[in-house]
């Protein structure tokens, strides 16, 4: 099972590599992994998503809250989040295909952001299973490289996964 | 007002050694520390000058096991703090204060592979508790500040600092902070009081429980506590390696070690208990063996400061986070007193049915009578060991009275700690008779370090076990691996007696039972460091053995086979 971790941190150098080694010992594995700044430019914010049960959840929260520079782990539960991923898409198409694939980046509220002769680079922000439909869809045209940021959630309402 | 002072980072390097009231460090200079040791120079920090790295951090965190202070130790960049490494991973695993040093490259050669570079904040991640690289000398009272406090709170542990050597001569205004600012650091003392009710609460319905210590105990000082909690329910105690001298081992409620090569009647108590009280321990696989055979009916109370070593090996039905001496002592005012009970009684029978045992009436020189004979001679010494077959005689066969004498490498396994670790003991105390039970393996580690304690005038005693053998790999390999005796011999060791007087020290040889007591007696007279090179028996073998993969009920009794 997935689960997403909400992670405080100093704004300090070495923190990433105590965070990712700490997760690469202990045999935990990483799904995906965003960082940036807070509004607090002393703090950073980790989204990681991490696979594994409640028991190992529980190790990875409580390993994480070792660390020194590690301020607050909060786990996000999908149902009380919003979760956003950003990703950037070079599909290949040509002029004969070009006007289908802006006709489903249109569907999914894509941006069309880059225009070659044989490519198009699709910008598209949404949830994860936004972002692996219409990748589904792209793939038969032909998808020349794939960046994905990661998840970065956030708890919704008045509520905050912030560091006291 | 402030009291600001012009200084050089290597000025301000000691005034905060002495803010932490640092007296000793143990260390070895080097090209990227010139400045901190001039400096030193001048100053009334006691500098131990070690032989190998390796050694200064094992004496800093034998230093620091004895006195519960924070141990110091000091490396060179490169070569230097990479030997630091096996000392700061076993002062890690067995959470031990310690504050370790290293030289660095200056700050603008950081990356380029300059000479003697070596990224030892990278390095040391994964076994210190925390590390910082001082990229600006203004940082390093603020740094060092913290780095005491971490290691010595909460879990203790070692916590490293680089020092790159233009840091070390920048000038800065002094100024030492009197405060900390952590926000990610906030150690847990007080125990959740609802847990500790609970806690009482199924302690006074249990019929058969067990407690079960280990080092938290002697780190936190709980061992009175400790010592009421068991004589007012009438329960037994076992303890882990590292929690031995938490109880005393002469005391009729005390089991001695459970696990590996714990007694038969631990082992049997703690399988049988309907109830664990575990404080200060971690249920490391030593201790429990095959985890589905591991008490299959207790309960299990687990009180320990660190959250993170709670349900991580046995799930844990009340979870107490928290020191445990505070935790102990708001406890004890929640239990009533409980009388002698069956489980007493069961107990009891098994200590007269399962001692420990050996072969008393041989002729040939056994290494658990000369444990024995120490143990006699000398009960209140401060004893270190090396690891191997050495230290779980020491552990067996020694009745520790007290917390903090018992200094060994649990968690690591460090041959080689057992020898710098008495030196830094002796350090610690210096008034205290201080013993390292070695193996001939363990020794040739370090043994380089006699040079340190001639020259220092630490008259530490070292007592080989001498059976010409990586004596626990060749048991193993005895029962395990049909006597195939791969690269185990060590019929090439020197002669430790001119090994010792090569250095100065005293050598003693000893081959007969009868020559034991008076080559112990000779030893302790010395004031100077004894080396006894006892000729053991060569394949006695530790027993009780629980074989890896079995449950710890499943023991190999004296003399037993697989």
């Amino acid at each position: 099972m997935k689960h997403t971790l909400s992670v405080l941190v100093e704004n300090k150098p070495g923190v990433l590599a105590r965070v990712s080694g700490l997760f690469s010992r202990r045999g935990f594995n990483i799904d995906s992994l965003a960082v940036g700044v807070t509004e607090n430019p002393e703090i950073s914010r980790m989204t990681i998503v991490v696979e594994g049960d409640d028991r190992i959840l529980e190790q990875v929260i409580k390993q994480l809250n070792k660390l020194v520079d590690v301020i607050k782990v909060s786990d996000i539960k999908p149902e009380s989040s919003i979760d956003r991923e950003l990703a950037l898409i070079k599909v290949e198409a040509g002029p004969k295909e070009r006007s289908e694939v802006m006709q489903i980046a249109d569907i999914f509220r894509a941006k069309i952001i880059d225009v070659g002769t044989k490519t198009l680079v699709i910008e598209l922000t949404g949830d994860v299973s936004k972002i692996n439909a219409m990748t589904d869809l792209l793939r038969r045209f032909g998808i020349k490289e794939m960046v994905r940021t990661g998840k970065v959630s956030m708890l919704r309402g008045i509520k905050a996964a912030r560091g006291e | 007002m402030s009291k600001k002072q012009k200084m050089s980072g290597a000025e301000a390097f000691v005034e905060c050694l002495n803010k932490e009231q640092v007296e000793v460090i143990f260390g070895i200079p080097g090209g990227a520390l010139l400045p901190i040791y001039d400096e030193l120079y001048d100053s009334d920090i006691r500098h131990i000058l070690v032989r190998h790295e390796q050694a200064a951090a094992h004496a800093a965190d034998g230093y620091a096991r004895v006195t519960g202070k924070v141990g110091v130790c000091i490396a060179t960049s490169g070569p230097g703090a990479t030997n630091l490494v096996t000392g700061l991973a076993n002062a890690y695993m067995d959470s031990v204060p310690m504050v370790a040093f290293t030289g660095q490259v200056p700050t603008s050669m950081i990356g380029n592979d300059a000479f003697q570079e070596a990224n030892i904040t990278g390095i040391t991640l994964p076994i210190t508790k925390h590390n910082y690289l001082v990229k600006d000398a203004k940082m390093l009272p603020d740094i060092m500040r913290e780095a005491f406090y971490i290691a010595s709170t909460g879990r203790p542990g070692p916590v490293l600092i680089d020092l790159p050597k233009d840091v070390q001569t920048d000038a800065i205004e002094f100024e030492y902070p009197k405060s900390i600012k952590l926000r990610g650091y906030k150690p847990t003392s007080k125990g959740h009081p609802l847990q500790i009710k609970k806690a009482a609460k199924v302690i006074m319905e249990a019929e058969r429980p067990i407690i079960y210590a280990g080092g938290g105990v002697v780190i936190s000082g709980a061992h009175a506590e400790l010592l009421a909690l068991a004589e007012t329910l009438m329960a037994p105690v076992t303890t882990t390696l590292l929690g031995i001298g938490a109880f005393p081992g002469a005391h009729p409620l005390s089991l001695g070690m459970v696990g590996m090569h714990g007694t038969k009647y631990a082992n049997y108590a703690m399988t049988e208990s309907d109830l664990i009280i575990a404080v200060g321990a971690r249920f490391d696989d030593r201790v429990t063996g095959r985890l589905d055979g591991f008490a299959p009916n207790a309960k299990v109370i687990h009180i320990d400061i660190d959250a993170a070593e709670i349900s991580k090996n046995v799930a844990a039905h009340i979870p107490i986070v928290g020191d445990a001496k505070n935790i102990l002592t708001e406890l004890i005012k929640e239990i009533k007193r409980k009388p002698k009970s069956k489980w007493n009684e069961k107990i009891e029978k098994w200590q007269k049915e399962f001692p420990l045992e050996y072969d008393r009436k041989s002729k040939e020189l056994k290494p658990q009578y000369v444990v024995e004979q120490i143990y006699d001679m000398c009960p209140d010494a401060i004893i270190t060991t090396e690891v191997g077959q050495n230290q779980m005689w020491a552990a067996q066969y020694f009745k520790y009275a007290k917390p903090r004498t018992f200094i060994t490498s649990g968690g690591l396994g460090t041959m080689g700690y057992g020898f710098p670790a008495a030196i830094g003991a002796k350090v610690g105390c210096p008034d205290k008779t201080v013993i390292d039970i070695a193996g001939d393996g363990s020794f040739q580690m370090n043994s380089q370090e006699l040079a340190t304690a001639v020259i220092n005038d630490i008259p530490v005693k070292v007592a080989i076990l001498n059976n010409k053998f990586l004596g626990m790999v060749r048991q193993w390999q005895e029962m395990f691996y049909d006597k195939r005796y791969s690269a185990t011999r060590l019929d090439t060791s020197p002669d430790f007696t001119k090994l010792a007087e090569a250095y100065g020290a005293l050598g003693i040889e000893v081959t007969k039972p009868g020559e034991v007591r008076d080559a112990i007696k000779e030893a302790l007279a010395s004031d100077k460091p004894v080396v006894i090179d006892f000729k053991v028996a060569p394949e006695e073998n530790v027993f009780p053995m629980v074989p890896a993969g079995a449950a710890i009920n499943e023991v190999i009794d004296y003399g037993g086979k697989i």
